[in-house]
């Protein structure tokens, strides 16, 4: 099965005429993802690698079917690229752009809240679900597929780790980026949710970092509602208090967002705890060795 | 981003809220005639990024012109260090020198938007004062909070419930709920993170008054404010953090010896974290971000370097956006300007790696190429303590 995306996933890239937008859209089909539409207000009519681009969603939807989009839009125009998805009916939005205004995330995520809009990030590296269709920037190459979910609030640091897992020879289900911003439209609960009604999946890798309270949600959620194993890492035990690491999200506001509460909180839910950012693929190896 | 207690105020003013009369002085003698101005006693308040001020003798009480100036002469040149600083403490460049007020009450108000429900969050307490964040841990109770429904705005019912929940007297209720409304306004038109009145004070004449005033500013909203640049103070902050702030670099200095360079915030941060399992500190946080360029990684890895604590540096690469090859150029580049003094570990996985291990290879550096993150971790701790 997995998650969000498979071989049905029909994709429309916002953004596709952008440097990035352009650069991602072609990786995601070689990938072998079906990009049926790309947007581009203005240049609707021309195309792009053969995809027909559009003026708007509402048109590229009508025309193509799409069921997903992936937004490369530049932080000025995100949001509203984000509403006219969500207007334009399509049920899974990927946003990737970084530095969006917390503000216009305030009304987009009020506006979601009533439509069947899923929203992925802003600020994230995406979606993937091995061997089915990639959508988001990360190198399609280090993933394998199998039956582990993964889901982290991180890029680069997922990458990290879905490597690992493919050198010891675990395949993902679906990784997952749900994005670094202290807004963002699909939690580690709501994956989690996922993860566990999806029968491929079998073990869930969960990579948090300092700041908020995404952990401790996920650790509540996993002591009552899951019964599939949980390895998790939590960055930041090293990062000063008070100050901000990059992501809007990394920020300790209180004693209850270190990276030491976090882990106290996921190890009482029975996660298991990889200490070291090297040893989670040795890790959720192990466990799904001794949970066969 | 950060600024200053008087711009903040500036602001305040502007949407209509109370605050009290002043102005900023960057000189005794402007502190003389801010003091002489306003007449009578006066309050001279050091304009610092960092709270406690209060507590650490940054702000003092003058009942003339004359000792106003010499108080703001003692300040200004001195650095003063509370307890949100480090050590070192931080430069005091400017003062606020406003009238001194009769308090009757200290109270509490400021809006932030909470993540978890992600909407606008009017918090508001009547132990207002120093120790807000003592009252908050242990009497939460005591923080009246007021969630704000994005699409319709401040609504005086809100503002009715905190004004009378921090039993303010019935006259004191309506403006009490049309400041609330007002610092709404700010914290939306103006994009704040946070807007934050402490303390809010019921004067002994019985008005309301922003005697204290923080506004902290989403730097992802920086297009659509661009006066934002005016109120910037470097004086404030870190130079090297400043200089890495101007390449988009993200750049944050620590007290070990081990400096590292990282592509990606978790990455960077799970750097530093395994640095420390192997048994040393981190000199410091250093994200390139995803799509940098040659000239980023090289000013980057200069800033990395120019850091006299750092006695080896690890170079931990995941290239997707980030080609290694640039990394390595970029890393070669810096080189020709400033002499690479310190051993340097380098990891790097993903795009065009292969190219960028040769470009390493060839370049002469004293370069350590590691396989793994556990490898480039141990390599790096060995070469800070001299061992390889």
């Amino acid at each position: 099965m997995s998650i969000l995306v498979d071989e049905n996933t029909r994709l429309v890239v916002q953004g596709i005429t952008g440097s990035e937008g352009s650069f991602h859209a072609r990786k995601c089909m070689e990938y072998g993802t079906k990009v049926v539409a790309g947007v581009t207000p203005g240049k609707g009519g021309s195309s792009f690698e053969g995809v027909p681009v559009f003026n708007s969603v509402e048109q590229a939807v009508r025309e193509t079917g799409a069921n997903a989009s992936m937004i490369f839009v530049p932080p000025a125009f995100a949001a509203d690229a984000i509403l006219e998805a969500a207007d334009g009916g399509i049920p899974l939005v990927v946003c990737i752009t970084d530095g969006i205004p917390t503000f216009d995330m305030v009304t987009v995520l009020r506006y979601l809240k009533e439509g069947k809009t899923r929203l992925i990030g802003p600020n994230c590296p995406g979606v993937i679900s091995p061997g089915k269709c990639k959508v988001g920037l990360m190198p399609g190459d280090i993933h394998m597929p199998g039956s582990v979910g993964v889901v982290s609030r991180s890029g680069t640091l997922t990458y990290e780790a879905v490597a690992q897992l493919t050198e010891q020879g675990v395949g993902q289900s679906t990784c997952i980026g749900v994005g670094g911003d202290p807004l963002i439209g699909t939690t580690f609960v709501e994956v989690l949710r996922m993860f566990q009604g999806d029968a491929q999946t079998r073990l869930v890798v969960l990579i948090g970092e300092i700041g908020g309270m995404a952990e401790q949600e996920a650790a509540a959620f996993i002591k009552s509602k899951m019964n599939k194993p949980v390895i998790a890492f939590v960055a930041g035990s090293t990062a000063p208090p008070g100050r901000r690491m990059g992501h809007a999200g990394a920020i300790i506001t209180g004693s209850s967002a270190t990276a030491q509460e976090k882990i106290a909180a996921l190890a009482s839910a029975s996660a298991t705890i990889a200490q070291s950012p090297a040893e989670i693929g040795m890790v959720a190896r192990r466990v799904l060795e001794g949970s066969a | 981003m950060k600024i200053h207690e008087y711009q903040a105020k500036d602001i305040l003013r502007e949407y209509g809220i109370p605050v009290p009369r002043g102005g900023m002085a960057a000189t005794a003698q402007e502190a003389r005639e801010v003091a002489s101005r306003l007449r009578g006693e006066v309050v001279i308040k050091a304009q610092v990024y960092a709270g406690g001020r209060g507590k650490a003798g940054g702000i003092r009480m003058a009942s003339s012109p004359e000792e106003a100036g010499e108080l703001a002469q003692e300040m200004m040149g001195s650095r003063l260090i509370t307890h949100q600083t480090s050590a070192e403490g931080v430069p005091v460049e400017k003062v606020l020198v406003e009238e001194a007020v009769g308090i009757e009450r200290e109270l509490y108000l400021g809006i932030v938007i909470d993540s978890a429900r992600g909407m606008p969050v009017m918090m508001a307490s009547e132990a207002g004062g120093m120790d807000i964040e003592e009252v908050a841990a242990k009497m939460p109770q005591k923080i009246l909070k007021a969630y704000i429904e994005p699409v319709i705005g401040f609504q005086p019912f809100l503002g009715r419930r905190l004004a009378f929940g921090m039993n303010l007297a019935a006259e004191q209720v309506r403006p009490a709920t049309q400041l609330m409304g007002n610092l709404y306004r700010a914290f939306v038109e103006k994009d704040c993170s946070l807007a934050e009145i402490n303390p809010l004070v019921v004067t002994s004449d019985g008005r309301l008054l922003a005697l204290d005033a923080k506004l902290n500013l989403d730097d992802n909203a920086f297009f659509r404010h661009r006066d934002w640049d005016t109120l910037r103070d470097p004086e404030q902050e870190d130079e090297l953090e400043l200089e890495a702030s101007r390449h988009n670099i993200s750049y944050i200095k620590l007290d070990g010896d081990v400096g590292c360079m990282v592509n990606g915030a978790g990455l960077a941060m799970a750097t530093m974290d395994i640095i420390k399992l192997m048994g040393a500190q981190p000199a410091n946080f250093l994200d390139v971000g995803g799509g940098a360029s040659e000239e980023m990684v090289t000013k980057a890895f200069t800033l990395l370097l120019a850091d006299p604590k750092v006695k080896a540096a690890l170079i931990n690469i995941f290239g997707g956006i980030l080609r290694c090859d640039i990394v390595a150029r970029g890393v070669i580049q810096a080189a020709k300007q400033v002499e690479v003094k310190v051993p340097v570990v380098v990891r790097m996985r993903g795009t065009n790696v292969d190219e960028g291990m040769r470009l390493l290879a060839e370049s002469g550096l004293p370069i350590i190429l590691a396989a793994d993150l556990r490898d480039a971790a141990e390599k790096v701790v060995a070469a800070e303590e001299g061992k390889i």
